[in-house]
């Protein structure tokens, strides 16, 4: 078993978790609410493979992640408000309104995105580990992926082309043993996942993804391997995910008794009791640390709820690079009527969602517990998320 | 000037910008040791090493996916697709990343990546290798599409588009590799949304897109010399930016408009561009706007079924004469049947 990190470091593990936990459990419930549109995938039971894999990487390293991204941003210090007012569609959103729950993105942090295309962020990943190969860097890119995107034409070609030309990605599939309703067993005639990459030139590596010191050992010697040796490897996280797929779900394909022995294993209490029983943290301490997080979350929630909407008018802003640009016909916002009439269209929208959001502050609080806990996904959805 | 095959101006190009501009690589499938399928990239492995020059495995949508990410994080690079139907197996990265990623980020990053992939019909490859398909391009916002058809376009559009901040779909014409064209010397940059007047007239214009500008020329010339018509026609070289100013300020002049494309009718770069003409110079118009497309068929192989589904200039003569309401009636409704084969039908 990995040895524990020094006590600084192991709180901020704990923090970090506990942060993404609160943060998660207040999206869903800001979702009930209608302040959050579109679809929600939730890391709840996951945050062990976050913050144990994030912090094995340098702050000059990349992470690429998937549709399922609000901890990887949390993880690489986006302040919770930007990613909260994501979620709101407001413009201090860290994509600016323009992604959602699925797209956030940091450039300064280095955190290159999640990708709402399942096996999309593979080639990316490799694409910018060739840029940090190409410029000579020792930066590593971790890219994350979910067990179903180990399906997709993209893993096989990305795995194969890493290894080809010795590029300097992590691959980490957090295996929460689900491709959205279909287990594991049901989609991949491999279930042993860390092999998937060998016939590719890609080894593979597995750490419990419920421990958040053995995933951070694991990924930390993975990463290391790559920097060093210059070659990709997979990492194969088992883990499970608390909540439904997306909070559309109403988890028909798995059994109650199921996800209440994996929430046995929660990644966050378990750290948390030992480092109680290690004596690196003192009594009161985990309480402490959950009332700062709820804090955080509850600044957030003020900052995103602050934040405007875009403007109608920026709707066309940045489809383009237009600096220095030639002339031409780029869209057809080109035409001023026709700014005006989408403007106009975009603040009639604008209008009746406020007015949706205002109807669902009245939500009885059952139905809005009800809601969060995913018991009744189905209202706002009827197709796959 | 020097005279020059529209390959190697590519092939110039290419070179020019490697060496002016370290972050420039090249990607593709036998672009290097083979010198390229239409030996656009011959002799460049051999300059530039294999750290500049890359074979890829045959892997579309993976090796565009790694020009998005390495153009994310600071590099230009320049990805060879065989030709234009392998680019669907790259459309995921394409669409939904290359296009995407500067908008749906809220601005942070650019994807300042080139997509070279040839087109068209003429050689017998069937209908997994000879379509046309820059209406699929032309149909997303956040990429650029450039279509040139001669050899200096080719050269000054490529260097344009690796230069340029934004994604680029470069569509060059297998039909055209070998045609040679004048190149101006020295530093030749064409830029983006800057329709190119191949031929000026004041009778009706015609708007050639990628090799059709080239067919449309040699129409014309039969217009003028067997019917008294000048035709103007107009290359738009790049569909997005479009330079519809130009195209708007011909038809003003003439006001008969024939658009010539060799993709498929619907939906294609004629339905829109009739459309925005349509709305921009109804009042202008004498008549009708008049499209020629390719078949609304699977490119066949046999090779006068081949002929037969992608225009030529008698095509485009009988379009520009029925828009000028010259024609015998017999003539108009063939070239409007042929114009719109299998639309419905």
């Amino acid at each position: 078993m990995a040895s524990l990190p020094q006590p600084d470091v192991a709180r901020e593990w704990l923090a970090t978790m506990t942060l993404i936990r609160r943060f998660e459990e207040r999206a869903g419930e800001m979702y009930a609410r209608a302040k959050v549109g579109g679809f929600l995938h939730l890391s709840i039971g996951e945050e062990a493979t976050i913050v144990g894999s994030a912090r094995a990487l340098r702050e000059s390293d990349y992470l690429i992640s998937t549709y399922r991204s609000h901890g990887h941003a949390l993880v690489r210090g986006t302040p919770p408000g930007n990613v909260m007012a994501e979620l709101f569609g407001r413009v201090d959103g860290c994509s600016r309104g323009r992604g959602g729950s699925m797209h956030m993105f940091d450039m300064e942090r280095r955190f290159m995105g999640g990708y709402g295309i399942v096996g999309g962020n593979l080639p990316i990943a490799a694409g910018i580990a060739l840029a940090s190969d190409y410029q000579g860097t020792e930066d590593v890119t971790l890219c994350t992926l979910g067990d179903g995107a180990s399906n997709q034409g993209t893993f096989g070609e990305t795995l194969n082309l890493a290894a080809l030309w010795r590029l300097p990605v992590v691959f980490m599939v957090t295996n929460n043993q689900f491709g959205m309703g279909t287990a594991l067993r049901r989609h991949s005639a491999v279930t042993d996942l860390q092999r998937k990459g060998e016939s590719l030139g890609v080894p593979g590596m597995r750490c419990d993804g419920m421990d958040v010191v053995e995933t951070h050992a694991v990924l930390a010697e993975a990463v290391q391997r790559v920097r060093e040796e210059r070659r990709p490897l997979l990492v194969e996280a088992v883990t499970y995910r608390f909540r439904g797929h997306s909070m559309a779900d109403p988890e028909q394909y798995r059994s109650k008794e199921e996800v209440a022995t994996w929430r046995e294993r929660d990644p966050i209490s378990s750290f948390g009791a030992l480092l109680l029983r290690e004596g690196v943290i003192e009594d009161g301490e985990i309480e402490r640390i959950d009332t700062e997080a709820m804090a955080q979350v509850d600044e957030a929630v003020a900052f995103a709820e602050a934040s405007p909407f875009p403007a109608p008018e920026s709707l066309y802003d940045d489809v383009y690079v237009l600096d220095g640009q030639v002339p031409g016909w780029y869209s057809t916002a080109t035409a001023n009527a026709r700014i005006e009439l989408d403007a106009a269209a975009a603040e009639v929208k604008s209008g009746q969602r406020k007015a949706l959001a205002a109807s669902n502050d009245e939500i009885p609080q059952q139905l809005t517990s009800a809601l969060a806990a995913g018991e009744d996904g189905g209202e706002r959805h009827e197709g796959p998320a | 000037m020097a005279q020059m095959r529209y390959r190697d101006a590519l092939g110039a190009a290419l070179r020019e910008e490697l060496s002016r501009d370290e972050r420039v690589l090249l990607m593709g499938e036998d672009i290097g040791v083979f010198g390229g399928a239409f030996k656009v990239t011959d002799g460049l492995l051999a300059e530039f090493g294999e750290r500049r020059v890359r074979d890829t495995p045959i892997s579309e949508n993976t090796i565009v996916g790694m020009g998005v990410g390495a153009a994310m994080t600071g590099l230009r690079p320049v990805v060879e697709l065989m030709t234009i139907n392998f680019s669907l197996l790259a459309f995921d990265q394409i669409v939904n990343h290359a296009a995407h990623i500067h908008y749906m980020f809220g601005g942070q990053a650019r994807v300042p990546l080139v997509v070279r992939m040839p087109q068209g019909a003429g050689h017998q490859l069937g209908p997994t290798h000879s379509h046309c398909l820059e209406a699929l391009f032309l149909h997303v916002p956040g990429l650029l599409v450039a279509v040139p058809a001669t050899a200096a376009d080719a050269k000054g559009l490529l260097k344009s588009a690796i230069r340029d901040e934004n994604p680029v779909i470069f569509i060059e014409h297998e039909a055209l590799y070998g045609v040679r064209g004048e190149v101006p010397d020295g530093e030749h940059l064409v830029p983006f949304g800057q329709a190119r007047i191949a031929r000026e007239g004041s009778h009706v214009t015609i708007v050639g897109i990628s090799r059709m500008a080239i067919t449309a020329e040699r129409a014309a010339d039969t217009l003028a010399a067997e019917h008294g018509v000048e035709a103007e026609v107009i290359d738009p070289r790049t569909l997005r930016p479009l330079d519809l100013d130009t195209i708007l300020a011909s038809v003003r002049k003439t006001n008969r408009c024939v658009i010539v494309e060799e993709g498929w009718p619907h939906g294609g770069v004629g339905a829109n561009l009739a459309a925005l003409i349509g709305e921009q110079a109804f009042d202008d118009l004498d008549a009708p706007v008049e499209r020629v497309a390719g078949a609304d068929v699977p490119m066949p192989y046999s090779k006068p079924l081949e002929d037969i589904a992608y225009p030529h200039e008698p095509q485009i003569v009988r379009a520009a004469l029925a828009a000028l309401g010259r024609d015998p009636s017999i003539l108009a409704a063939a070239g409007r049947a042929e114009a719109r084969a299998g639309d419905g039908r």
